[in-house]
């Protein structure tokens, strides 16, 4: 790749602050070549698999369903479909184990497969990309069930929507985080699709330049990528080295390294001209438009010592993790932990029977000695190493006395939620707090306060609508009895009235009649 | 002599005349003390603080009338905001009052539902639904979980059922000091 068309370019790389450079542990799982692994019996789709509002099931129990069909329909602007991974039959609707920190339980449709996996015909292929406006190619990526596939699961579509004009869109393939591999499999893999997914982005974006984030730990990768984008002919695709350091794969540090600019904490990158999807995502978004497939499987990375032959394979969506395990020889007898992301911010699963779900990029199955053993928390020493450690330049020791003694509102004055929980503070902590722990548990609480202020609210505006109405409806009724109360004293006047002339009548007829007798009788 | 007299009554009559026109003219329309308070308090409207609604108690509270341990719904958390606003000791929530519970929403057995109107009337938020002689049912997301509706109920066909946890109102647990550390994990190697 030395030829005059390599697209790879060196940009004056900024740096952002903070950060670690971490053993990345990836060579375990990217000996083999990618592999689809085999159709489960049952597939386990969850209803929410992506940020936003979930999704409604649009199946019936019985319902026969093929590869790629929708089987929820999304409730809100923020939110997605779920389509079938395989063809087969719905056979419950219910709840489930689902891959989520809380370990609960949420509706699921499951789906027993028939081997045949029938592809679903609805949606079809548009190879002519550029005829479509972007919204047309919008309502396709949506329909497709697209969202991010970098782990936040962010609607693909709501973010195709560029509110002003665009600097560069960024595809991010900075796999930074430890053991995880899946980017950069895809990468290697399926290239083609990602330089097609970002032609297609370019287009819908109306935007002139797209920078591919790789980092220099990924020559293969890197090459790759180049040839395909060369392949293609598009000058617009770069294809930008850029050094490996945790957690550059974050959506800021990335723009700050390419760029040299900085996302303001209560804006979105596109307020600065760049919007950054992952990959995964782009090869998605060619998918869904060039080939008519909705997203029904993906890339994940299963790796770890306690896993038979660590690998990457092709998943479908709603696959049981004992499954994705089975097809990697099993667990090797000294597993004993699972976790799903990777070594910074993955999360401790209960139990294998939970399904691989759009955001699922690593399953990590460690052995006894793989979690190093750390000591009990020790007081704090001030010592400020979390904050030269913190990508989002943050003081996570100012941040963590707030959290702990539940001083959520000073937490938050300090960009509480500009943290990006990567787990970089945690490590470099010479007394062992658990501070990201600490900063998800603040986060949760506020949203928890924010909720219950929000009913409360409600609940007095309807309680003071309901008073008012009750009042209104209490003086309506004094005004009534008021009316009446005239109405009948009038009534009794006049009747006295006519009393009194009847009477007054009657006296004046026995004057007359007394008058009367007493003439005749002189 | 006099003209100190003088000097320092009609500064007197300045400053009173002056005090007199700002107290009428920056009239504070309300109590804020109170609406703060109410601010604090749940809005379940239960009346189990004795008091007709979260209007009139925080009022109470404001006047110095009531204590601010009276709200179990608020539970202990209510009482320490109210108690650090208003500069007072912490008292633990008066048992007269009633006892902290988990949230729960009214849930009327539709079968059972004779259509007589009478929880309708009770309710403080309007979020029954139904008209005479037909079936009434509890609007989930508006019930404040008061019980109010319980007591006037004829044929004791309305249910409290808690409200559970589910992934969207799930919140992180504290972490403890002495806690091992979590599964966000050390694998040997990240470090």
């Amino acid at each position: 790749m030395a030829d005059e068309a390599e697209p790879v370019t060196e940009l004056r790389l900024g740096r952002f602050h903070g950060g670690l450079r971490l053993e990345p542990n990836k060579t375990l799982s990217t000996e083999l070549p990618l592999k689809s692994a085999p159709i489960p019996p049952r597939l386990v789709h969850p209803l929410n698999q992506h940020a936003g509002a979930s999704s409604e099931p649009m199946v019936e129990i019985g319902e026969r369903v093929l590869r790629g069909q929708p089987i929820s329909s999304p409730t809100g602007f923020i939110s997605a479909p779920v389509h079938a991974g395989s063809s087969g039959t719905v056979v419950a609707i219910e709840t489930h184990p689902v891959a989520h920190p809380s370990g609960l339980d949420a509706l699921c449709v499951v789906v027993e497969t028939d081997g045949e996996d029938e592809a679903y015909a609805g949606y079809p292929a548009i190879p002519e990309f550029a005829t479509l406006s972007p919204i047309a190619l919008r309502a396709r990526v949506r329909d497709c069930g697209v969202v991010g596939l970098g782990g936040a699961a962010f609607p693909t579509a709501v973010k195709l929507n560029a509110a002003g004009a665009l600097n560069a869109l960024i595809l991010n393939g900075a796999e930074c985080e430890p053991y995880i591999s899946c980017d950069d499999t895809l990468l290697r893999f399926r290239a083609h699709d990602i330089a097609s997914g970002a032609r297609i982005m370019l287009h819908a974006l109306e935007v002139g330049r797209c920078l591919v984030a790789i980092e220099d730990d990924k020559p293969a990768a890197c090459e790759a990528l180049a040839g395909a984008v060369a392949r293609l002919g598009d000058p617009r695709i770069e294809v930008v080295r850029v050094p490996a350091i945790y957690p550059e794969g974050g959506e800021r540090q990335l723009i700050t390294v390419l760029t040299g600019e900085e996302v303001p904490a209560d804006g979105l990158p596109a307020d600065i001209g760049y919007l950054v999807h992952n990959v995964g995502t782009a090869a998605w978004v060619a998918r869904a438009i060039l080939a008519g497939e909705a997203l029904h499987s993906r890339i994940v990375t299963v790796t770890g010592r306690g896993v038979v032959q660590p690998q990457n394979l092709e998943v479908r969506i709603g696959t049981p993790i004992a499954d994705v395990v089975a097809a990697c020889g099993g667990y090797t007898e000294h597993a004993r932990h699972l976790l799903m992301g990777g070594a910074m911010m993955g999360f401790s699963l209960p139990s294998d029977d939970i399904p691989i779900i759009k955001k699922t990029n690593c399953l990590v199955i460690g052995t006894a000695e793989d979690i190093a053993p750390r000591g009990p928390a020790r007081a704090c020493i001030r010592c400020g190493e979390c904050a030269r450690a913190c990508p989002a330049q943050l003081l996570p020791q100012q941040l963590y006395w707030h959290a702990r003694a539940d001083d959520f509102d000073k937490a938050d004055a300090m960009n509480l939620f500009d943290c990006i929980e990567c787990g970089c503070c945690d490590l470099v902590c010479p007394s062992h707090i658990p501070l990201t722990r600490y900063f998800r548990y603040a986060k949760s609480q506020i949203w928890h306060n924010e909720r219950d202020r929000v009913k409360a609210e409600r609940a007095k505006r309807r309680h003071d609508q309901r008073e008012a109405r009750l009042e209104e409806a209490r003086a309506a009724k004094r005004r009534r009895l008021a009316a009446r109360t005239r109405a009948l004293e009038a009534g009794t006047a006049r009747e006295t009235g006519r009393k009194a002339a009847i009477d007054e009548i009657m006296q004046r007829a026995q004057e007359k009649k007394d008058a009367g007798d007493g003439g005749g009788e002189a | 002599m006099i003209t100190a007299i003088l000097t320092v009554t009609g500064l007197a009559a300045i400053f009173g005349l002056l005090l007199g026109y700002t107290a009428v003219r920056f009239r504070t329309q309300g109590d804020p003390v109170a609406d703060q308070i109410e601010s604090l308090l749940p809005q379940t409207q239960c009346g189990q603080c004795s008091y007709a609604g979260c209007r009139p108690y925080a009022e109470a509270i404001a006047a110095g009338e009531a204590e601010i341990n009276r709200c179990p719904p608020g539970g202990e958390s209510g009482i320490r905001a109210l108690a650090d606003l208003l500069d007072r000791e912490f008292v633990p929530l008066d048992p007269e009052a009633g006892e902290e519970k988990p949230r729960a929403v009214a849930v009327i057995d539709e079968d059972r539902c004779i259509g007589c109107t009478l929880c309708i009337q009770a309710c403080p938020v309007d979020a029954i639904l139904g008209t005479g002689k037909h079936m009434h049912t509890v609007i989930a997301d508006e019930c404040t979980g008061c019980d109010l509706c319980l007591p006037p109920c004829p044929v004791d066909c309305i249910d409290m059922v808690p409200i559970g946890t589910d992934i969207e109102t799930w919140t992180w647990p504290k972490p403890a000091d002495s806690q091992p550390p979590g599964p966000a994990a050390r694998l040997s190697g990240a470090a």
